[in-house]
């Protein structure tokens, strides 16, 4: 079997990947290789032909393909290696990384440090277990993308998508354009899951309409799909009886969430946070073993590719630092806690004290939308760290905020996140 | 078209009559109404090689289940075919009035001849399998009841039996029978008549309908429909052997199964059904599998989110019950073999032997002589998991294609869906590449290598990726080229969903 030496291996070359490998590359990382299961870089942005990326790193509107570019051009130019078609295997515990393509047959590379920046993949209709016959016609909005954006196909003539998530709406919209009857998304929250901007420009602008409070309670067809049947749910999302409604449809989309996909990191020994579903990492993007780092869908769904690549770029300077022997070696665990309405934080622990940067990066989601709340960040002594108002918060898009490093001092084991209403 | 011999029903039992028959200097013709074998009860259900175990040794069905475990070992080798025996099972109660129940199955299990058998204490239970219910007390362990996967079973034993010079015709439908002076003449079919001396009757649920072509009968099949949870590999070490609920009220004894590929596979229920083609899941049902049995049994296993699919199971049960393996009563070349439901899988071998007995006691002038060139075994697909790394790397170096990972959850590579195209049964639709090869079997149930496996289905078997179907016939996963839906106004209904 072929072996190969690095310094950094990056599984993934999606945007996550790529911001991770120019940052290590722009820290001092000599050796990187990005490991790519497509035949070319950039990830799931290469269907997205759509426009709305960029506006926050960039400050300008970008599609999926030309956001990918600029960081393709960067890593082109640069002398970090490239294997694309390879798939990883396995990672095993001596730092090594086994992976397959066409060329190298099995590969063994050696690695000093590996980020883990392996995307995401769709929840499927057997996670939801969507009771009815098994028809053709029924696939996630992403593989539906995939062959209308890849491959050049329409799946259907007539489409009703389940579940307001940005892929679902964003593919109501594209393939009205393509002139496809899109009859309507059906969410079974009693909010839209996707981005607001998503809900107005996809199908508001469109006449779509969305079914808020409503679910798909059984598909109909033997050979190819021929409708399905709706009904609204109460407030335990249970269907409500007689509130039946059959549509007819020849497809089915499903938008219904986003799995971060981690089984090299879970066979790794990855310590799993059961809510992302993505590894338990620290201020740096450092998961329970030293060498491993994790960033983008593959830690936790993101809402916006800017903030993947805000985190890959920390991710990236971790791994640098750690190659480098420039990481704090005084650990100290801070344990970051939350209240009811926040679903889930990354990081979830703060680690190392004498860093280099000013500011500690937080993401979070909340659980059920509310507006003119605060959010307040209180270390264990009950003292007050950040105390700023927020008007809206939503689940389907991400809060962040910046916490000063110096705020976290050598006496702080705990900072607990509130966001709640603001007090009249 | 003329042969010797036709069977109809490309199932497991249809393939295992083609398999022992091939043997001989035979012409024989399987026809299978679906677009590809193993279409009917034999590819949904419980996946298990039964012991015999908890099975009237008196029944026809029992006689031979206890057969066939003898002999499945052997021939699951000789095709290459993916076996673990044994695995063992234990049955599971949580009131005294199972273990009531347990004694009198562990006498019946001695009974069959089945060894090592043992009644567990709440301790030994719990040791055996730690992730149990505590509140459950009794258990029986039985040592001998294997896995399978049903798919590679059928497929090997069909694959064997074209190897032999069995014609397999798939999507042909036997819409009549043409007899002749009280003998079998042929059959008529959706792609013309074949004439034959002899009928093998494996049509599955539709034996009944097939064998009323040929005279009066005495036997109904009432399917019963039954679903099954299939999770994610990640709950694969909740157990160890096969579990067995026991018998109560709301139901007749379900499974927590181990699949051979290294999954958890749980059900099912018992429901008669009129209608042969109802395959559709049910939340009523599918709560009452999960509450009665799966989080009874294992209270971690989640009801959604690890399910990789839920799917449903028609079970050929016949009005009387047992199996019904026997010539027409008035015409002579026709054998039904109807009402196989469990333990069917496992007995397959055994009901493929009686079948050879009876029709050699047709005297239809047939030449048993033995093929002189008959092969034993088949050339097994190269399945890229058994292989060690450097034995992977050789193989790529040979052809490339074996080193495209083109299912990500499963790790199956180009090749060797390339490779399930062109077999001997070639799969061809994207349902029978997943049965072959595992290709979309995974958690993400191909969403991610689904438009990849079109590409490859539309390339080797040279149709526009328009053309390619999930499961045959009309089951077209794709619809249009881009721009043609937005050029042709059509005659498309444009109502939005309103309630």
């Amino acid at each position: 079997m072929k072996k190969l030496a690095y310094d950094l291996v990056i599984i993934g070359g999606g945007p996550a990947g790529l911001a991770a490998a120019l940052e290590a590359k722009k820290n001092g990382v000599q050796k990187i290789l990005i490991c790519e299961r497509a035949p070319y870089l950039g990830g799931i942005l290469n269907q997205c032909i759509h426009n709305g990326f960029g506006l926050q790193y960039f400050k300008e509107e970008l599609t999926g393909p030309e956001y990918a570019s600029r960081f393709i051009e960067d890593v082109e130019n640069s002398d970090i290696d490239v294997k694309l078609e390879t798939m990883v295997m396995e990672i095993l515990e001596d730092k090594k990384v086994i992976a397959v393509n066409r060329k190298d047959g099995m590969v063994q590379i050696d690695t000093k440090a590996l980020i883990l920046a392996m995307g995401c993949r769709e929840r499927t209709r057997g996670a939801i277990t969507i009771p009815g016959s098994r028809p053709s016609g029924i696939m996630t909005a992403g593989t539906a993308q995939s062959y209308v954006n890849l491959e050049g196909y329409i799946p259907g003539k007539e489409v009703v998508i389940l579940g307001s998530g940005d892929i679902g709406l964003i593919m109501a919209r594209r393939l009205t354009l393509e002139g496809v009857n899109v009859k309507g998304v059906i969410e079974l929250m009693p909010y839209s899951t996707g981005l607001i901007r998503n809900k107005v420009q996809c199908l508001d602008d469109f006449d779509i309409p969305l079914l808020l409070s409503h679910s798909i309670i059984e598909v109909h067809g033997k050979e190819r799909l021929q409708g399905v049947t709706i009904a609204e749910v109460d407030k335990n999302l249970k269907p409500i009886e007689g509130t039946e409604h059959y549509v007819s449809c020849d497809t089915l989309l499903l938008s219904v969430g986003l799995i971060p996909e981690n089984e090299l990191s879970n066979n790794l020994g990855c310590e799993m946070d059961k809510v992302t579903r993505g590894p338990v990492v620290n201020e740096k993007r450092i998961t329970n073993i030293p060498w491993v780092f994790a960033c983008g869908n593959v830690l936790h769904v993101h809402d916006l590719v800017d903030n993947v690549t805000q985190e890959a770029e920390i991710a990236g300077k971790a791994a640098a630092d750690f190659i480098n022997n420039k990481m704090n070696k005084e650990e100290k665990d801070v344990i970051i806690t939350h209240d009811n309405n926040i679903g889930y934080i990354v990081p979830q622990h703060i680690d190392a004290l004498n860093n280099t940067e000013q500011m500690i990066k937080f993401f979070l989601r909340v659980k059920n939308p509310d507006e003119n709340v605060r959010l307040i960040v209180k270390d264990n002594f009950d003292k007050t760290l950040l105390n700023f108002k927020k008007s809206i918060v939503e689940p389907g898009t991400m809060v962040t905020f910046n916490l000063p490093r110096e705020f976290v001092t050598k006496d702080t084991s705990s900072i607990d996140i509130t966001i709640s209403k603001e007090q009249a | 078209m003329k042969t010797d011999v036709l069977i109809i029903g490309g199932g497991v039992i249809g393939a295992s009559v083609a398999h022992q028959l091939a043997k001989y200097n035979l012409d024989i013709i399987l026809v299978e109404k679906a677009n590809d074998i193993c279409m009917g009860t034999s590819k949904a259900n419980s996946a298990m090689i039964h012991s015999g175990f908890n099975i009237d040794g008196g029944t026809l069905k029992g006689q031979l289940v206890l057969k066939a475990n003898k002999v499945i070992k052997q021939l699951c080798q000789d095709l290459n075919v993916g076996l673990v025996k044994p695995l063992g099972s234990i049955t599971v109660g949580f009131e005294e009035k199972d273990l009531e129940k347990m004694k009198k199955t562990m006498e019946n299990g001695i009974k069959n001849g089945i060894q090592g058998m043992k009644l567990l204490n709440q301790k030994e239970l719990h040791e055996m399998e730690p992730h149990l219910n505590p509140d459950s007390k009794y258990g029986l362990f039985e040592p001998e009841t294997g896995i399978i996967n049903p798919f590679e079973y059928t497929v090997a034993l069909a694959e064997n039996a074209v190897i032999n010079g069995v014609k397999v015709l798939l999507d042909t439908e036997v819409l009549d029978i043409m007899i002749e002076n009280k003998t079998v003449k042929g059959v008529k079919t959706n792609k013309g008549d074949i004439e034959t001396k002899v009928i093998i009757n494996a049509a599955g649920l539709y034996a009944d309908k097939i064998a009323a072509m040929v005279e009066n009968i005495d036997f109904e099949i009432k399917p019963r429909k039954g679903q099954y949870f299939l999770y994610d590999k990640k709950w694969r070490d909740i157990l160890t052997y096969t579990i067995y609920s026991a018998p109560t009220k709301v139901s007749k004894g379900m499974i927590v199964v181990p699949t051979i590929d290294g999954n958890i596979l749980a059900g099912s229920n018992a429901e008669a059904v009129d209608d042969k083609t109802d395959l559709k899941t049910t939340t009523q049902a599918l709560d009452q599998i999960y509450t009665s049995t799966i989080s009874h049994l294992f209270p971690e296993l989640p009801r959604m989110g690890d399910v990789i699919t839920t799917f449903t199971g028609l079970r050929a049960s016949s009005t009387n019950e047992d199996f019904i393996i026997e010539p027409a009563k008035t015409v002579k070349g026709f054998i039904n073999v109807a009402g196989i439901q469990s333990p069917g899988l496992t007995s397959a071998p055994a009901i493929a032997e009686m079948v050879e007995g009876l029709v050699r006691e047709q005297n239809m002038n047939l030449d048993f002589s033995a093929k002189v060139n008959y092969q034993k075994g088949r050339k097994p697909p190269i399945m890229l998991k058994d292989l060690s790394y450097q034995e992977r790397t050789a193989l790529i170096e040979e052809n490339p294609d074996y080193g495209e990972i083109v299912c990500r959850c499963e790790s199956i590579s180009k090749g060797e869906i390339i490779d399930a195209v062109h077999r001997p049964i070639p799969a061809t639709n994207l349902d029978a590449v997943k049965r072959r090869v595992r290709a979309g079997m995974g958690r993400c149930q191909g969403g991610f290598c689904g438009p990849k496996v079109v590409a490859i289905l539309s390339q080797e078997l040279v149709i526009s990726p328009l053309e390619v179907t999930q499961k045959g016939n009309k089951s077209f996963v794709l619809t249009a080229k881009n721009k043609e839906l937005s050029l042709d106004e059509g005659d498309r209904n444009y109502e939005k969903i309103s309630v």
